[in-house]
Formats: C-alpha cells, sequence, structure tokens
C-alpha cells in the first residue's frame, strides 16, 4: 500500500486522497456496524426475558428455567469482585508506576527487568493468571494462612472471593502502571520545578502536585482495568467463582456467581436450551449494563477532576 | 576542590559603592555530559541590587543561574566543579541541605508555571511546606505577598479562582508572589519577561525595581534594553566564558572587550 490517504506534498493526487477517506471510512464503519449488530441481538433477545424480579432476586430453584431463573447473586458477586479488585491494583499499580518513573534509574538493569517484567505479564492469557491464582493464592498462601491459624477445614485456602480479585488485580496491573505512568510524564516540568524551587521535597512535590496533575490518567488506567476485569470470567474459575450459591456472599472468604460464569454455565448447561436462551441474553444484557456504568461512574469522575483541575481548586 | 580562604579578590567589581556580595563562585565549571557550558566562572554578586546575565542563547547564562539553588540536581549528566557560594556557605557540597537553600534563594521561570489550584492555595502551598499553617498567618502572608507582587487589587477578590485563568503577566506576577512569600532574601529569575507583551513586561520591569529594596536579584534576560533599565550590574558571558561584568552602565557605555561592545550594540547576538 504506497497512498495513506494523507496528500504529501508535491504528490498531489486526488484520487488516492478519495480513496484513502473511502478505506478508512469504511474501516469505522464496520466497527460501528460491528457493535450495533452485537448491542442490538443483546438488547433484541435479552429484553423480553428482563424484569425487576430477574435482577433483584435470588434464584430459588432451578436457574435455567425462566420462571424462576435470576441473577442478583451474580450481580453482586461481579461488583463486589470489581470493587475489590480496583482496592487491590489502584494502590500496587500507582506506587510501582512513581517509583519507575520518579525514582528509578532509567538506565539500570533492575528498572529495565521491571519494564520487561510489566509487558510480559500483560501478554500471559487469562487462565494462566487463574491457574497461578489457584497455585499461589489459595494453594500456597490460603493453605498455609489455615495452617498458622489452625482452623479444622480450608478457611483461607479455598476459592474465594479474596483471591478471585487478587487474581484479577496481578492481570490488571499492568494496565494501570502502564497508564499512570504516561500521566506522570505528562506532568509539565514546570510543576515539578516550581515546587521544588520553592523548597518542597521530592516526595512532597510528588504527593501534593505530580500526583494530584495526573489523577485523571490515572483513572483512565482504572477504568481500563475495570473493563477488562468485568468480563474475564478464565481468571475466577479456579479462584472463587462458584456454579451455585443457595445464599448470598458474606465476607471474602466466601465463593461467589458471577454474571460472566454464569453466562457461560447457561450456555453450555442447560437441558433445554431453546427455553434458556432468553434469559442466557439477559444475563449478557445486564453484563454488560453493569460493566458500562462502572465505567461510567469512573469516565464522570474523571471529567469532575478535568474541570475542576481547570477552575477551581 | 579545596576549602580555601575567601580573600582572593572576586573579578573587577567597580568599588562605587561597595557592596557586600550575597553570591560568590569561584572557577565554577559545568559539564552537561561532554558539553562544557560553564568554564571557570568567578563572579561576585553584590546585595540588594539587581544583577542582569546577558549573552546569546546557549552561552551558559541559565545553568550558572541553577547553580545558585542548585536546580541542576533536576538534570542528569550534570557535573560542576569549582566553588559557589550563596551568604558564605558553600552550595555544590553533597551534605548541603538543598531545602534550606531553596528557602533562602527563590526562583521564578521563563515560562510562568503557577500551580492548576487557586490563587491562594499557589501561595499556601509554598507557606505549608515550610510548616506554616497557622491561618491567620496564611492570610496575612498571601496578602502581603500579592501587594508585593503588584497583583493584590486585581485578584482579592477571586482569591478563590483557578490561577490558570489569570493573564499570562498576572500568572507571572503570582509566581514572584509566591516565591517571595517564604522570605528568600535572593530572588533568582530566569527570563522572567520572554513570554510576556510589552504592557506586562514593563509592569514586571516595575515590580523589579520595587523588589530590589528587600532582595538581592539576579536576572537572566535576552533584552538589552531591559538590563539597561532595571540592573544595577551587567554579566556579559559568551559560549560559557564570563567576558565582562561590571556596572550596568559601564558595560553597555564603555564596554572593555570588543566582544561585549558587538553584542550588546546588536552586531552579534
Amino acid at each position: 500500500m504506497r497512498d495513506h490517504g494523507f496528500p504529501s506534498p508535491g504528490r498531489p493526487s486526488s484520487a488516492a486522497s478519495a480513496l484513502g477517506i473511502a478505506t478508512t471510512g469504511l474501516a469505522t464503519a464496520l466497527i460501528l456496524v460491528l457493535l450495533a449488530v452485537i448491542l442490538g441481538t443483546v438488547v433484541l433477545q435479552g429484553w423480553p426475558a428482563l424484569s425487576w424480579r430477574f435482577v433483584s432476586t435470588v434464584p430459588r430453584r432451578d436457574f435455567f428455567d425462566p420462571q424462576s431463573a435470576a441473577v442478583l447473586p451474580m450481580i453482586i458477586g461481579t461488583t463486589t469482585r470489581i470493587l475489590l479488585m480496583t482496592v487491590f491494583v489502584m494502590p500496587v499499580g500507582v506506587i510501582t508506576a512513581v517509583y519507575l518513573s520518579e525514582y528509578a534509574r532509567a538506565d539500570s538493569p533492575y528498572t529495565h527487568a521491571v519494564r520487561v517484567a510489566i509487558g510480559n505479564l500483560a501478554g500471559v492469557p487469562s487462565i494462566v493468571f487463574g491457574l497461578f491464582g489457584l497455585g499461589f493464592f489459595i494453594n500456597f498462601l490460603g493453605r498455609n494462612l489455615d495452617r498458622l491459624a489452625g482452623t479444622s477445614g480450608p478457611h483461607w485456602g479455598q476459592p474465594s472471593l479474596l483471591w478471585a480479585s487478587l487474581t484479577l488485580a496481578v492481570m490488571t496491573l499492568p494496565v494501570v502502571i502502564v497508564a499512570t505512568e504516561e500521566a506522570l510524564r505528562a506532568t509539565p516540568t514546570g510543576l515539578r520545578e516550581a515546587s521544588l524551587a520553592l523548597g518542597a521535597t521530592k516526595l512532597e512535590t510528588i504527593l501534593c502536585i505530580v500526583l494530584p496533575q495526573a489523577l485523571p490518567g490515572i483513572l483512565t488506567g482504572g477504568i481500563l482495568a475495570v473493563s477488562r476485569a468485568a468480563g474475564e470470567v478464565a481468571p475466577i474459575l479456579f479462584t472463587g467463582a462458584a456454579y451455585y450459591m443457595a445464599s448470598l456472599p458474606q465476607k471474602p472468604t466466601d465463593q461467589f456467581m458471577d454474571l460472566g460464569y454464569h453466562t457461560y454455565i447457561l450456555a453450555t448447561q442447560s437441558p433445554n436450551i431453546e427455553r434458556t436462551r432468553p434469559i442466557l441474553f439477559a444475563t449478557v444484557l445486564v453484563l454488560l449494563a453493569l460493566t458500562f456504568s462502572l465505567n461510567a461512574v469512573a469516565i464522570l469522575v474523571r471529567a469532575r477532576l478535568r474541570r475542576t483541575g481547570r477552575d477551581i481548586a | 576542590m579545596s576549602p580555601q580562604p575567601h580573600q582572593d579578590p572576586a573579578p573587577p567589581v567597580p568599588a562605587d559603592p561597595p557592596h557586600a556580595e550575597v553570591i560568590r563562585t569561584r572557577d565554577l565549571t559545568l559539564h552537561y555530559g561532554a558539553v562544557r557550558a560553564l568554564n571557570g566562572i568567578t563572579l561576585g554578586i553584590p546585595r540588594h541590587r539587581v544583577t542582569s546575565f546577558i549573552g546569546p542563547s546557549g552561552c551558559g547564562k541559565s545553568s550558572l543561574l541553577r547553580c545558585f539553588n542548585r536546580m541542576n540536581d533536576l538534570i542528569d549528566n550534570v557535573r560542576i566543579a569549582g566553588h559557589c557560594e550563596v551568604e558564605g556557605e558553600d552550595v555544590l557540597g553533597r551534605d548541603v541541605d538543598v531545602i534550606g537553600l531553596r528557602k533562602r534563594v527563590g526562583m521564578v521561570f521563563q515560562r510562568s508555571n503557577p500551580f492548576p489550584r487557586s490563587i491562594h492555595e499557589n501561595i499556601a502551598y509554598a507557606l505549608r511546606i515550610h510548616g506554616i499553617r497557622d491561618r491567620a498567618a496564611v492570610e496575612e502572608t498571601v496578602e502581603r505577598s500579592l501587594r508585593a507582587a503588584a497583583l493584590w487589587d486585581e485578584v482579592k477578590d477571586r482569591l478563590d479562582e483557578s490561577a490558570l485563568r489569570l493573564s499570562g503577566g498576572q500568572q507571572q506576577r503570582l509566581c514572584i508572589a509566591r516565591a517571595i512569600a517564604i522570605r528568600p532574601q535572593i530572588l533568582l529569575m530566569d527570563e522572567p519577561a520572554s513570554a510576556l507583551d510589552p504592557t506586562a513586561t514593563t509592569r514586571i520591569e516595575e515590580l523589579i525595581l520595587e523588589l530590589r529594596r528587600d532582595y538581592t536579584i539576579v536576572i537572566v534576560t535576552h533584552n538589552m534594553q531591559q538590563a539597561t533599565r532595571i540592573s544595577d550590574f551587567t554579566a556579559f558571558f559568551y559560549l560559557g566564558e564570563l567576558v565582562e561584568f561590571g556596572t550596568s552602565a559601564q558595560v553597555f557605555t564603555h564596554p572593555a572587550h570588543r566582544q561585549t561592545e558587538d553584542y550588546v550594540t546588536g552586531r552579534f547576538g
């Protein structure tokens, strides 16, 4: 492809330019069409099965049956694991990024190794994170905690909200680190110099000037992490998601039901696929709505921060 | 660097009137990596006077200015040799209290850099990092500094507004107010008016003449007229060397060196 759609000086070619515009425009339209098809199918097929009872009750009997199916425990499970994950991943990710961009020597082999590790971590398939969570958090950390606490049965050493959230936090760590580093780098040198020249320490400058300035960018990292984690099923398969629980999770060491995993169950385990299909789509619709609203909250907070940053203290 | 008594004379500073030197450098040499930016600078800066650093871009003026408050620490690969003292204390050593030094030696930058906070908070932050939190003291200092920077009348009714809403000249005066809020003895100004329009520049110049009574001011400028208007002393730098240092009247009207004359008359630069 020689023509990339940008008019180049000395070689004006309106035909090539038109072709470029058409190609890029078509590619954009394709994405919009795909999105519309996905959303349209989910909404059209899922909407009829959606009801207040469906989203606000615990399924008492058969959850493959549209009469008794309900997703409240899954909504709560998915929301909780995402929020818990955010609580774990944000501080660790932000502190790591601050170290890398503000303190670490750019040319040291250690910094280089950390960066390579972050890059590799981002490329690991999510099922591997699931197995890692099972091996490290549950079988190693959990069991040893049980041994130390001297509990009779497994309390820590079993799949739970806590371990699933931690596994997801490990998985989304690179996203937060990279976004935060970018935001820190984008902070104007002039602001740092202003603070340091007043006699502020490096730490004061980072905490009071640089981090607040970078906050919208850091939130972008959080948004990306939430988006990535919300729909993931593989990392929580072995680390916390349950096929069925009669009651809602009460504490972080309880297992939970999850919208994504439940979608998989409805799609593959139903004794009557035709009968289950509407609630399958309704469940997907709820998952999409939940992901969108979590993102919307974060985006609103970020927009508010940006506005305050510009206007008032 | 061997500690020596400060008896050897600084370069010919005119003795009329004799001023105590607040900043002294001796054989100060600065490298960025392999590039030498300053070469054997020996200079004494008089107290409560305005001293201009002039010279073509890249001649080392700003690098020298940034030695006085250790802002070169922020740049990798800087090597500095020689002596630099502020108020008789070495400022280049490893165990120098950089925080304390920067409290005594304030700085105003070429591009105004107010924090993206309120006008009030810009100054309150400077006070807070030096432990001043008492409300009355903060309010009093905010007003005093803004008055000293000739900004109070323009902003007194909107102290809680973002500093970024101020005009360029106002922002620069806010930066000056912020710098003097912590009562430094010396004010370093790195081309403080080069990004401003003529009216705003005039206001900054008037302000500098005003501040001269209480502070020792060192200003880097590319503007010859500005240097003649506001400074008592002028140092001309060329390619990292101090070519000439004297009263501004002398440097601009009877320069001792050919290079200085060519530069101040606009024949090169």
